[in-house]
């Protein structure tokens, strides 16, 4: 295996006080932050068509008939967006030994003790999860929501279809909803992650902290 | 009909044959419903067809199309043999009893007198045999070889249910139950109502259809009774109101006779309709033709009309032939036409063989069409692809189409099949420029009169004396049409000790009170009585019912004398009781005749005159035969449609029906089984009215195309598949359809062979929302029935294949 | 004959039911009415029907609809199914009974059943675009509808149809406007044979007794009422010769019910996925309340620095 497998072009560690390190390029936080808002506007607008009390959610979208007509159309927006994410980012999700071990001690993962963990690359097994997850998960909703995509889709499915593939959608909306709980929780509460998809940088602690193997393979494939 | 619409529920057995009511009359076929869910009636449809009605049938059987006679013939048969008969009233209401000529006789198919070379009959031995004293020799224990019951068994003992089903294809057992559900009502305590349409009219026999029919109800006791009868569907909501009238062209209002060449003068008309009785004390009603010819002339020609100049009957058109819908276009054809007008009329959809109507249309110097809507006939100049295939550039024919207002837009009445006049009111504007037909008739009447006057001109005298006496004559009201179809007192009408009963001026109550001495007028007997002294009755709408039995008596006016049920008297028996409590209708009370109804007959003749309830008729009974009144036999035969699968089964040397009029070149485009081995017929659908509601948007969509219907065999043996694009054709043309592929439709074993069959609905034309189809008279045969002239639209013989192409 | 409705009064009648006399709302938690109205049901005897549409064209007529000529593709059905305009179809079987060896041809008016636990509504996110009055009907409004198609999911006969055009659910009203001033739906009002008649709910089912009856007499053993109880009833009912047999009937459900995936997606799904999420967001809130943001230490900076070492500033 390559070694610079764990670093993404455009990664790059500049020393200092402190040390910076690059770790998403501005097209990938472009993409990243295309993907959040659709992600957020679909679970708002879908939210306010799966329960009838999160109905007045409609009204951001300009009431219930443009939420249901803007709804699908966010949909392929973020099924695009995210492909984009996932041709960039595939690779460095893929499974590791070192993955299966970092899972095995969440408990010191919830605990913030780190060090208890081992060295990770540019994304850790949570990380990881939520990257997989996501891209099921997003390929399930857009299939069942082409589905139940009444307005051009609907004489190619049976009712009986349509039934199974409304209810694949909304599980697999509330699912990829809790995916994405924990995702931006896990940004917020690992202080210095949000900067990644900010300004596309992190500090060289919160990468000496959490994604070691990341950092050092930039630093040796720099030196 | 005989009985009416609402008499319908008062049925036991409902058997419709010759029509399929759920799909042609639906609002009428509620009666049918009725019947069953509140008396238990059974309902059984014959037909080529397993049609709407039969899918709410108790019980169907197939039969091939134009094979009605034999079927009809053999249910006579099983009555006569089983002797399931109701004796009495077959003694007493019918001629079964009378004794027939010795030189009558029947022969392989023949009825004596047959000349060959002018396909008609000499009809004289066609006749009773007459006692010195004038009268009809009667055998009232009905055992004399040659009276007519005896004849009967005789004729009718060849139709087996062996021979039916070989002619017909009607499984045996279907058509046995066919018969026994029709002897079960020959009891006097049930009825059975027949219902028929254009299945039956439109055959080179159809009159023979007919009276197979008005034999069985007469075997069976239903005629006169309630849910009994003959009741023949008419079509249109004033279809009835248009044959009274007098539309056809050998009858004037109220089926008096047009004059024709060999009757020079009044009397000459006269003395042929004096209708002596055949038997004593008989009312032969037919004797007072006099009272209304007079009166109907005394409307046409108002005062000119006089004794002195035979009320005007010298000014009368005289037919040399009659000039049915087949004669006038086949001399059209010939190029003897100059102008054809039709008024609500669409001929190249409604005559037989399209081409032959093109070929007519296009000799004309001028067509003028009186309609509503645009026509397909307005058009028939017109290219219109495979669907109306012309030459426009080598028809000069000049086409005028005045639009007419449609019947909601005007006041005026309907008679429906139940003989039922009913005034309508106008419920809209007139549409555009559309005007009334009587305004546009009277404008062109007036204009014309004005030119003869001017210019003069071979009957001009005719023109002049028409007595044109309206109160706008450029538009008379329909009020005043219908006070004149009802006719009134002239002079103050006295009686015999010469107290006045209608004061001079007034309008008659019946048609009782006209005379022939130029005293009374009325165009149209039949009707006097529904604007009689007491208003328009057309107007009532009491829909009160004491009797329960669907009289509804002060609704509306039916004709005539505001009868419900004719011939009623004989819903009870010689002696004047009711058959049976459950059949009580009119009954003799000890002073009168009495009951819901008015007694068809004079109220006061006790039982004991035995005088006969067919008050019509000379001789006070129905006929079982008919003696010579019609042209193809005194009994009917079974002939085989001009265009069949197979030889007449029992007459092999007989094609078609020996006595029905072939023009010269229609005879020769006849197809032969050969060529053409699928027997077609065609029908209407109930979600059309016609030609007409094909340009209406909501009835395009409901039924938007025209089909061929077929059995699945038949798809299978020509490799069709179901929607697919199939070509039709006959001797004569060819139409295009969809394939409707069902299981209503079955090959029938005829003779021995598999004959297969297919439906052709007739609604659907070149004008109009829906798909653009041939018109299916493309395929028709020109040859009509041998009395009415009907053109045989209902059997004749095709050829089907599949159109290559992606199906539906 | 089952007794006809009157024809109205030529004035203005007050609507007999309105607003006030909702017992369900779609996606809104309503106080049903305190007193339900009788329950109205239309009765559709299969038996009488004579297949005419005069039912089909008297819809298009009373609402106003306008659909397009179609073709003939070999059946009598036009239009071929069920569609936004049209809310009512004529649905025709052949069917060859193997034990009387006859051929019988079934002749259903397909529609809106009205259930009286109706799928549609249970289905619908959008308040009040789905309602039903306390006499049963179950009425679409067009104005509150959004045209998502999930009454399309909800309706076990598979009948709502969305517009292309305005993007609206459609089916039949059972004529909820006429119905209100004592008339009868058009469909009823227009068929010849009384194949269709209205009424209360009681009344139609003693009268499809007597039609029971009556197909009983004449051999049809299984004829009975449908009134499928899988949907707590419907306030349309059919009266069938075999009616141990509806599928005979263009494939009326036998037993029809909501679907148990929908039973699911707007039951357990919809409480169960919002707690799930409900529980994620606090289970974080509770986790950063308990052991706090996991910060990087200057120690790690410091390793940084070490390792990126060998340059400086």
């Amino acid at each position: 295996m390559s070694r610079t497998f764990e670093v993404a072009p455009g990664d790059a560690v500049h020393p200092g006080d402190p040390v910076i390190v690059d770790r998403y390029t501005t097209g990938a936080r472009i993409n990243h932050w295309i993907t959040a808002a659709s992600l957020v506007l679909l679970a708002l607008s879908g939210l306010a068509l799966f329960h009838p009390r999160l109905f007045f959610l409609t009204s951001l979208f300009g009431g219930g008939s443009t939420t249901r007509m803007i709804h699908p159309w966010i949909g392929v927006v973020l099924f695009f967006s995210f492909l984009g994410l996932f041709f960039r980012f595939w690779k460095l999700n893929l499974w590791k030994r070192e993955d299966g071990t970092w899972m095995a001690r969440l408990r010191d993962v919830l605990t913030a003790h780190d060090e208890k963990l081992p060295e990770v690359g540019k994304y850790n097994a949570g990380q990881k999860l939520v990257f997989w997850l996501m891209s099921v998960l997003i390929i399930v909703l857009i299939a069942s929501g082409l589905v139940i995509w009444q307005e051009y889709f609907a004489q190619y499915t049976t009712v009986e279809q349509k039934r199974i593939a409304v209810l694949v959608h909304a599980i697999a909306a509330i699912v990829i909803i809790c995916v994405w709980i924990v995702h931006v929780y896990a940004a917020i509460w690992v202080r210095g992650t949000i900067s990644a998809m900010t300004r596309g940088k992190v500090t060289g602690g919160w990468a000496w902290r959490h994604h070691r193997r990341w950092l050092k393979e930039l630093v040796t494939g720099k030196t | 009909m005989t009985n009416s619409w609402m008499d319908i529920g008062n049925a036991d057995v409902v058997w419709i044959m010759g029509g399929n009511a759920a799909e042609a009359h639906p609002c009428g076929f509620k009666w049918v419903t009725e019947a069953k869910h509140n008396r238990g009636a059974k309902l059984m449809v014959v037909d080529p067809r397993f049609t709407r009605s039969a899918a709410v049938a108790d019980h169907y059987s197939p039969l091939r199309a134009g094979t009605d006679v034999a079927f009809l013939s053999g249910v006579i048969n099983y009555l006569l043999t089983n002797d399931k008969i109701q004796k009495e009233y077959v003694k007493h209401y019918t001629n079964a009893s009378y004794i027939v000529r010795d030189d009558f006789d029947f022969n392989e198919g023949l009825f004596t007198g047959y000349n060959e070379g002018t396909r008609s009959y000499n009809r004289s031995s066609w006749e009773y045999v007459m006692e010195p004293d004038g009268f009809a020799k009667r055998d009232l224990t009905l055992s004399d070889p040659r009276c007519v019951y005896q004849l009967m068994k005789k004729h009718f003992s060849v139709y087996t249910p062996e021979v039916v089903e070989r002619i017909t294809g009607a499984p045996k057992d279907k058509f046995l139950k066919v018969a026994e559900w029709a002897a079960s009502t020959a009891t006097g305590d049930r009825s059975m109502t027949i219902m028929y349409a254009l299945g039956w009219t439109q055959h080179s026999h159809g009159a023979q259809n007919i009276r197979c029919a008005a034999m069985i109800q007469l075997l069976c006791g239903n005629v006169g009774i309630p849910g009994g009868g003959i009741n023949a569907l008419r079509g249109h909501s004033n279809v009835q109101g248009i044959t009274d009238i007098g539309t056809l062209t050998a009858s004037l209002p109220g089926y008096l006779a047009m004059p024709t060449d060999s009757e020079p003068t009044l009397d000459s008309h006269l003395v042929k309709r004096a209708f002596k009785p055949l038997q004593p004390d008989q009312t032969s009603y037919w004797q007072n033709y006099r009272k209304f010819y007079v009166s109907f002339l005394k409307s046409l020609y108002g005062p000119k009309a006089t004794p002195e100049n035979e009320f005007g009957y010298q000014w009368m058109p005289k037919l040399d032939i009659a000039y049915d819908v087949l004669r006038m276009f086949d001399v059209m054809h010939q190029g003897k036409t100059t102008g054809l007008f039709c008024q609500g009329f669409n001929p190249l959809m409604s005559v037989s063989h399209k081409a032959k109507t093109i070929a007519a249309l296009s000799k004309l110097k001028f067509l003028v069409s009186m309609d509503p809507i645009e026509t397909d006939t307005v058009r028939f100049w017109e290219n219109h692809g495979e669907y109306n295939n012309v030459d426009p550039t080598k028809i000069q024919t000049e086409v005028f189409m005045l639009p007419v207002t449609s019947f909601v837009e005007e006041d005026g009445s309907f008679t429906n099949s139940s003989r039922l006049i009913q005034w309508r009111w106008q419920a809209a504007d007139p549409y555009f420029e559309s005007k009334k037909d009587i305004e546009i008739l009277s404008d062109l009447f007036l204009r014309v009169r004005t030119l003869y006057e001017k210019e003069g001109g071979k009957g001009v005298e005719p023109l002049m004396a028409i007595d044109w006496n309206y109160k706008d004559p450029r538009h008379p009201s329909s009020d005043e049409l219908a006070k004149e179809l009802n006719g009134k007192a002239l002079v103050d009408l006295k009686d015999a000790e010469g107290k006045v009963v209608r004061a001079a001026g007034q309008q008659l109550a019946t048609f009782g009170e006209m005379r022939d001495d130029g005293s009374t007028d009325g165009v149209q007997w039949i009707y006097t009585g529904f604007y009689g002294p007491n208003g328009n009755f057309a107007q009532r709408r009491d829909n009160s019912d004491p009797s329960g039995l669907g009289v509804y008596a002060s609704w509306g006016f039916s004709w005539p004398a505001n009868r419900r049920i004719q011939y009623n008297r004989a819903s009870a028996d010689p002696e004047g009781k009711p058959w049976s409590e459950a059949k009580k209708y009119m009954f003799w009370n000890g002073q009168r005749w009495t009951g819901p109804d008015v007694p068809d007959y004079v109220p006061t003749i006790p039982p004991e005159r035995a005088v006969g309830p067919f008050i019509m008729n000379q001789e006070g009974v129905s006929r079982l035969f008919t003696r010579g009144f019609l042209a193809d036999g005194p009994f009917p035969v079974h002939y085989e449609p001009f265009e069949s699968p197979v030889a007449n089964p029992l007459y092999p040397k007989i094609k078609g029906n020996p006595a029905a009029r072939v023009f010269k070149n229609d005879m020769e485009v006849f197809g032969d089984a050969k060529d053409f081995p699928i027997v077609a017929t065609t029908y209407r659908l109930v979600e059309h009215f016609h030609y007409w509601t094909k340009s209406v948007h909501a009835n395009a969509v409901i039924q938007p195309e025209f089909f061929v219907e077929m059995s699945e065999e038949l798809a299978r043996e020509k490799s069709i598949r179901p929607g697919q694009m199939v070509r039709v054709w006959s001797n004569r043309g060819e139409v295009k359809g969809k394939a409707v592929v069902t299981k209503r439709l079955k090959p029938l074993k005829i003779d021995g062979k598999t004959v297969h069959s297919v439906g052709l609905p007739l609604n659907f034309g070149f004008i109009g929302e829906a798909k653009k189809a041939a018109p299916v008279n493309t395929l028709t045969p020109f040859v009509g029935d041998a009395n009415a002239q009907t053109p045989e639209f209902k059997a004749f013989l095709v050829n089907v294949e599949p159109v290559p192409g992606p199906v539906a | 004959m089952f007794p006809p409705i009157a024809n109205p009064k030529a004035e203005a009648i007050t609507p007999k039911f309105g607003e006030q006399d909702l017992i369900r709302r779609s996606a809104s938690s309503i106080t049903p009415a305190a007193k339900r109205q009788t329950e109205v049901a239309k009765l559709i005897d299969v038996s009488k029907c004579i297949g005419c549409k005069a039912c089909q064209v008297a819809c298009l007529e009373w609402n106003n609809l306008i659909e397009e000529v179609g073709i003939n593709v070999g059946v009598y059905e036009n239009p071929h199914d069920l569609t936004p305009n049209t809310w009512t179809l004529m649905r025709y079987t052949e069917w060859e009974n193997p034990e009387s060896g006859n051929l019988e041809w079934l002749i259903r008016k397909d529609g809106c059943m009205h259930c009286e636990d109706p799928g549609c509504l249970k289905a619908c996110p959008a308040p009040g675009a789905i309602v039903q009055y306390s006499n049963g009907i179950v009425d679409f409004v067009k104005d509150n509808c959004i045209g998502c198609g999930y009454c399309v999911k909800g309706c076990p006969f598979n009948i709502p149809r969305i517009s292309k055009v305005d993007h609206k659910a459609y089916k039949c009203t059972l004529c909820s406007d006429r119905v209100a001033v004592g008339q009868g739906p058009a469909c009823q009002k227009a068929c010849p044979t009384q194949a269709i008649v209205f009424g209360t709910k009681d009344e139609m089912k003693q009268w499809a007794d007597k039609r029971i009856k009556d197909l009983k007499s004449r051999g049809y053993q299984n004829a009975g009422l449908y009134d499928p109880p899988g949907v707590g009833g419907t306030h349309v009912m059919y009266v069938l010769q075999h009616a141990d047999k509806p599928q005979l009937y263009a494939g009326l459900p036998d037993n029809p019910a909501i679907s148990p995936i929908v039973e699911l997606w707007k039951g357990l799904t919809k409480y169960a996925g919002l707690t799930a999420i409900g529980a994620f967001a606090a289970i974080g809130f509770l986790h950063h309340i308990v052991s706090g943001a996991n910060r990087v230490s200057d120690e790690d900076e410091r390793n940084a620095k070490r390792l990126a070492g060998g340059s400086t500033k």
